[in-house]
């Protein structure tokens, strides 16, 4: 066996953001409490990484590294820039949120790039086995993150409950892929489209593939195994519930993307009916639900649900253009709810209590600059344009008309009608409603400030030229 | 299924063998208790109370540590039987493997986890 | 110089005044001097590059078209239609270059009287970022060479006219002027939405070379000619909303308001300018119908704005009446077929009106300095008859003023005379291929006014001598980063700068530039073709320049006889003239008319349906509910035994499903996983049996 050099410049992304990591715990080790140098760091090392995976990401050519374990090209790349995004503004908002809830510690950067090490290894699995290890690694920080308000009830149950449901949908991934190995003998993720056409009916093969698409329901929080994600949403650190419903799902989706690619679902015209279901019954779960929440947070929790179907929708079109609008949806994604969850971490109080839509009545008066944020990112998630949104949506429902799926997108195009109504509700109570509070007006640090205008530029500038990321998602498959 | 019978009868012989093994003293020992028989072995000790109480964290967390090292440990001996064979790439990986663990070992070291007050 | 190069500069021409808003609106204030020297050499950097532009494009490049496009967009199958790339761009002929040229320029000398005139203004910063946002839309507007960035930049720039009309916004007045020129814009753009809409629906692209290939090979909106036509009309209508056409006319005197480098900027020289680009633009899709109504509008609007300008006290009215009427002479010109007439007229319009508006900028700083001087705020300093005698204080003022009025007025030596005369002689050309004699009969009639009130301008600000002496002694000549500008633009009105003939602009390097664009559209509907247009308008110049010369030479004289030398008494035929006059004074009553149809019509019919609301329909629901009511009554034991029988079974059943649904909603985990697992199991069954 021989390792060339070559193995490891393909993963030099996740090279950084692993030896960043260590990095911070280190100095967190040997300097205890200068959480200002690690949280720059932290920032630094992501930055790197993002730069490092965008410069490779045009024109590259697909291959592996590490003997078939670890994939490069295109996809694993663009991933790793929207994960290093999703990871970056997470580091920006954080900084000013964790003072305010008292939960300055510096573990909680290495933790966090712990998971974005973890995303990176999923986006660039050549094999079912490295995936799970990066869907572990993930996993496993995202526990500790979602209970890292250790003084707080609720952050404990979410980290509880996270833990004890993520290690049952563990259970569902590994015995499907135990299966998948079982019927084929390999683990190799670039066998599965051609076992897809030849054992479309061996049992333990279609059962194994299903319990690898529980597993990663799970992840996504897709009905009906969303159960856990307004608990977990809600209960968790708010800048960390953004990067879980960012990150976490983006490095999900990729997974969808790979092992369920448009090949392999061709040949399984069965498994995508039921993956037609569980999307058309997400967006119609996530959006009913979501419109009768008076908590901001837990309204995003169920909105997530619904993304969750819409991007679902993208995966079961099984054809180039659903792909390619599931990863300009989860780029867009990812800035505006950061964005949304990032306006809320700043809009807590510090006691641990979420916002209600109440309180958020007037606040363009107190807040102008929060408020017009705010409505970017609400106006976006909604799907109108010229922001991002909009044409994420549009790819991935064009996309399931183009694969026969022209109920499907008819569903998630009243759901986005249904969804304005508890978007366009907060822009309403912003804007033209008069609040309790008259005279607090809201302070807004300036590293959150940063974090929120460079999610708001980039839901605009995506809107305005979305082909600046279409021609690289071009490039992924 | 004819060839599933050995199975069964090996699970059956299984069953049976354990049931027997964990009852038999009971079925054919003589049975005379008196206090000091039924009291806690504690090696010739006098127990002085309850043994149900709580223990400080610090156990938890060193027994904690000690599982993980010693999983990671497991993973050397595949490696060290392997070595001549897995050459250069064995060698750099293992390198690898033990700084990454040499850096929490580093930090649990430095935060304390080690030091019993 | 390679077409690479040539379109990243004009690229960079766009950008640069964006960037330069984007550092003003939030940076501006922090900045030394608020900023004011970086939108001005940030303009002047654009101007430079244009020229730049315009000079290598004429020199290297004749009549080619330099294009650069990139895919906005790809909507790869879209249902119905196919695979559909919306594909953006600009490109660079020699009208774009020309217009280049003059968006910066004036702009740029606006920026610099802006210096001066907006000295010491709250909001100082801010004025200048908004100056260079119009900046960067109109040369959007200007370079786009696709319907949807064009429409873009033709909303961009409503934008920023709506903030500079409403820039003093705490006066009413202002911003109130500034709704209504937005609002009146609305409905014209509604127009060129929709035909923006029908074409597309076409042709599947914005790219306005596409479509005119398009409709070249025969295809037309819907089948039809009838439909080319009205899409032809329907971009029009854009034009007469931006340009201030009949019957869109009405905002344009109101957003007065803004400050006057504005006026002189955006509602003088290039933004209602806009509509006549935008006709030049499309000509080549225009029909001979569709150009009738264009040559017919232009002409009733150039009429009903002199004539209303002749009875304004307000300068700036007069000058705004003034600006609606050339505009109505241009989109004339263009409907007439005079193609490079009309647009030579935009350029050489843009230079001396745009000094016209700094000239009453100038008289109105000047004026508002001396009455603070003296603590008077009853006295309005921009009503003519408050004027007079400005000659000996304003010199610089005075001189560049009358240069600009020779322009306008078309008098020989200037470069309205020659642009002028080349409209008019299309029009006796037109009237004399077509049979329609009353456009020229217009166009020199509407000279013949023009002459007049523009003097009646000069003779009442300048000559003569001033009411009141004590504020006399206090008028100053503005300063120099003001006269400046006002120099300019006066030496650029005269006519060497567009031709060396003095008398024939056929030889000038703009019209020879500018070539009318061969028209796409079928034979049958075409209007002339060029060379049979150009062949009958060649002999009628020397006529045209006879009639024009005289028309405007009347007009001056009857200016002098009745301001001058005061031989016929202004008000005394007025008072004559009783309805007529106050006709014109109010301005043909249009706004009245419009208030009385569209406005009350509106809340009469909203009073109606309320009316109807109130009575008719609760008078419905009341009888309803008086019938009810014994229905109810009858019913009433059903209802209690059968219904609420019903009912409660409902409440009881949802309330079981409630609470069967709630055991899953606890926040238990092991529940969680109860739901999970049966749907796995419920899915496994499905799975089976599909």
């Amino acid at each position: 066996m021989i390792m060339t050099p070559q193995d490891y410049i393909a993963a030099l992304p996740l090279g950084i953001v692993a030896v960043t990591a260590f990095l911070v715990l280190l100095i967190e080790a040997f300097r205890d409490g200068s959480v200002r140098v690690t949280s720059w760091l932290t920032a630094l090392g992501l930055a790197a990484a993002f730069f490092v995976a965008m410069t490779r990401v045009f024109g590259a050519a697909p291959g592996t590294a590490f003997f078939g374990m670890y994939a490069t090209g295109a996809f694993p790349d663009l991933m790793t820039a929207v994960f290093c995004v999703s990871g970056i503004l997470t580091v920006l908002l954080s900084s000013a949120y964790l003072g305010k809830e008292h939960l300055v510690q510096g573990e909680y950067y290495a933790v966090l790039l712990s998971a974005v090490a973890g995303m990176i290894m999923m986006a660039a699995a050549a094999d079912l086995v490295f995936f799970f290890l990066g869907l572990e690694l993930m996993s496993i920080a995202f526990y500790i993150l979602a209970g890292f308000a250790r003084g707080r009830l609720m952050s404990n149950e979410a980290g509880l409950k996270y833990f004890l449901l993520g290690a049952f949908s563990t259970g569902f991934l590994l015995y499907g892929i135990a299966l998948v190995y079982g019927a084929t003998g390999r683990t190799a993720i670039s066998a599965i489209p051609s076992h897809s056409l030849a054992l479309a009916h061996s049992p333990v093969f279609v059962v194994g593939l299903a319990l690898v698409l529980v597993g990663l329901l799970f992840k996504v929080a897709a009905f009906p195994f969303h159960m856990w994600a307004p608990d977990v949403y809600e209960g968790a650190p708010t800048t960390v519930s953004g990067f879980m419903a960012t990150g976490g799902k983006a490095a999900a989706f990729s997974g969808f993307l790979l092992i369920f690619s448009p090949l392999a679902l061709n040949a399984l015209p069965t498994l995508s009916d039921v993956i037609s279901l569980i999307a058309a019954a997400s967006m119609i779960l996530g959006n009913i639900v979501a419109v009768s929440q008076t908590s901001i947070k837990r309204m995003l929790a169920y909105s997530s649900i619904a993304h969750a179907g819409y991007i679902l929708a993208g995966v079961v079109a099984g054809n180039r253009m659903g792909a390619e609008g599931v990863i300009f949806y989860l780029a867009a994604y990812t800035l505006m709810n950061i964005g949304a969850f990032g306006v809320v971490s700043i809009l807590e109080s510090g006691d641990g209590t979420g916002v209600t839509y109440d309180e958020c009545a007037g606040l363009s008066r107190r807040a102008p600059v929060l408020s017009g944020l705010m409505a970017v990112f609400m106006f976006s998630l909604t799907g109108i344009p010229p922001f991002a949104g909009f044409f994420g949506k549009y790819y991935v429902f064009a996309g399931a008309i183009g694969g026969g799926y022209t109920w499907l997108a008819i569903i998630g195009v009243l759901m986005s009608v249904v969804s304005a109504s508890y978007y366009l509700r907060l822009v309403v109570l912003m804007y033209f409603k008069e609040g309790t509070e008259r005279n607090s007006s809201v302070s807004v640090p300036a590293a959150s400030l940063a974090a929120l205008v460079i999610a708001a530029i980039g839901l605009l500038g995506l809107g305005l030229f979305p082909s600046l990321l279409l021609q690289l998602t071009a490039w992924c498959f | 299924m004819e060839q599933y019978i050995p199975i069964v009868i090996m699970i059956g012989v299984g069953a049976a063998a354990g049931i027997v093994f964990t009852n038999i003293n009971r079925w054919i020992g003589p049975k005379r208790p008196s206090e000091e028989k039924l009291s806690t072995y504690e090696s010739g000790m006098e127990p002085v109370r309850s043994a149900r109480e709580r223990f400080s964290v610090k156990f938890y967390l060193v027994a904690m540590l000690f599982i993980v090292f010693d999983v990671e440990i497991v993973f050397m001996y595949p490696w060290a039987v392997l070595f001549r064979q897995l050459g250069m790439f064995g060698f750099v990986e293992m390198v690898v493997f033990i700084a990454i663990l040499l850096v929490g070992y580093i930090y649990i070291l430095k935060k304390g986890a080690l030091q019993w007050h | 110089m390679t077409p690479d190069t040539l379109l990243t500069l004009a690229v960079a021409t766009l950008l640069l005044p964006l960037c330069g808003f984007v550092l003003m609106i939030f940076f501006g204030k922090r900045l030394p001097r608020q900023g004011d020297w970086l939108s001005t050499s940030v303009i002047a950097v654009s101007l430079g590059m244009a020229v730049v532009i315009l000079a290598a494009k004429i020199g290297s490049y004749g009549g080619e078209t330099l294009t650069l496009n990139f895919t906005w967009v790809d909507l790869h199958n879209v249902p119905l239609i196919g695979p559909l790339p919306i594909i953006l761009g600009v490109a660079v002929d020699n009208l774009t270059a020309v217009m280049l040229v003059v968006v910066t320029l004036i702009s740029t000398l606006v920026h610099l009287f802006s210096i001066g005139y907006m000295h010491g203004d709250i909001r100082y910063s801010r004025y200048f970022a908004y100056l260079g946002f119009f900046s960067f839309s109109m040369l959007m507007i200007v370079l786009a060479n696709n319907l949807f960035l064009l429409y873009v930049g033709w909303e961009l720039v409503g934008i920023s006219s709506y903030l500079l009309i409403g820039h003093w916004y705490e006066k009413k007045s202002a911003s109130n002027a500034a709704i209504k020129a937005f609002l009146v814009n609305r409905v014209g753009d509604f127009g060129f939405f929709l035909g923006i809409a029908m074409l597309f629906m076409t042709f599947h692209t914005f790219g306005l070379r596409e479509i005119f290939e398009g409709i070249g090979a025969g295809r037309l909106p819907f089948e039809s000619n009838w439909w080319l036509t009205a899409a032809g009309v329907l971009l029009f209508c854009g034009a007469v909303g931006k340009s201030a056409q009949f019957p869109l006319h009405v905002w344009l005197p109101d957003a007065m308001e803004g400050p006057t480098p504005v006026s002189a900027l955006i509602h003088a020289a290039t933004m209602v300018a806009a509509g006549v680009y935008l006709v030049a633009r499309i000509f080549p899709l225009m029909t001979a119908d569709a150009l009738l109504v264009v040559a017919y509008i232009g002409a009733i609007t150039a009429f009903i704005s002199a004539t209303i300008a002749i009875t304004q006290n307000d300068i700036k009215k007069v000058l705004a009446y003034s600006t609606i009427s050339q505009l109505g002479y241009m989109i004339m010109g263009l409907g007439v077929g005079a193609y490079s007439a009309g647009f030579f007229h935009l350029v050489t319009h843009a230079m001396f009106k745009a000094g016209l508006f700094l000239g009453s900028g100038s008289i109105i700083h000047a004026m508002h300095n001396a009455l603070h001087h003296e603590n008077d705020h009853a006295t309005d300093a921009q009503d003519l008859r408050n004027m007079g005698g400005l000659r000996k204080a304003m010199p610089v003022t005075f001189w560049t003023f009358v240069v600009y009025t020779l322009a306008i007025c078309g008098v020989p030596l200037t470069s309205g005379f020659l642009s002028k005369d080349e409209i008019l002689a299309g029009t006796l050309a037109f009237g004399g291929m077509s049979g329609h004699v009353i456009i020229p009969v217009i166009g020199f009639l509407v000279a013949g006014l023009t002459a007049f009130y523009m003097f009646r301008v000069v003779i009442l600000a300048f000559l003569g001598d001033h009411k009141d002496a004590a504020r006399f002694s206090h008028l100053r000549e503005s300063p120099m980063v003001m006269t400046i500008p006002l120099v300019v633009l006066a030496i650029l009105s005269v006519f060497v700068f567009y031709s060396f003939n003095p008398f024939d602009a056929s030889d000038s390097w703009i019209v020879r530039a500018v070539g009318r664009p061969d028209s796409v559209v079928p034979p049958s509907m075409a209007a002339p073709s060029t060379e049979a247009f150009e062949e009958a308008a060649h002999g009628l110049h020397g006529t045209a320049m006879l009639l024009s010369l005289s028309v405007a030479g009347i007009g001056v004289l009857f200016a002098f006889v009745t301001y001058y030398w005061r031989k016929i008494n202004a008000d005394a035929v007025a008072s004559a003239l009783g309805p007529a006059y106050r006709f014109l004074l109010n301005k043909w009553y249009f706004d009245e008319i419009y208030q009385a149809v569209i406005v009350n019509g509106t809340l009469a019919l909203s009073r109606i349906l309320r009316w109807f609301d109130g009575n008719i329909v609760d008078g419905l629901v009341n009888g309803t509910g008086w019938v009810t009511r014994g229905i109810s009554s009858v019913s009433g034991m059903f209802d209690t035994y059968v219904v609420d029988g019903i009912v409660n079974l409902t409440g009881y059943l949802s309330g079981v499903g409630g609470l069967a649904l709630r055991k899953f909603q606890t926040g238990r985990v092991q529940s969680y996983v109860i739901f999970a697992v049966l749907s796995v199991m419920v899915f496994y069954f499905v799975f089976r049996l599909i």
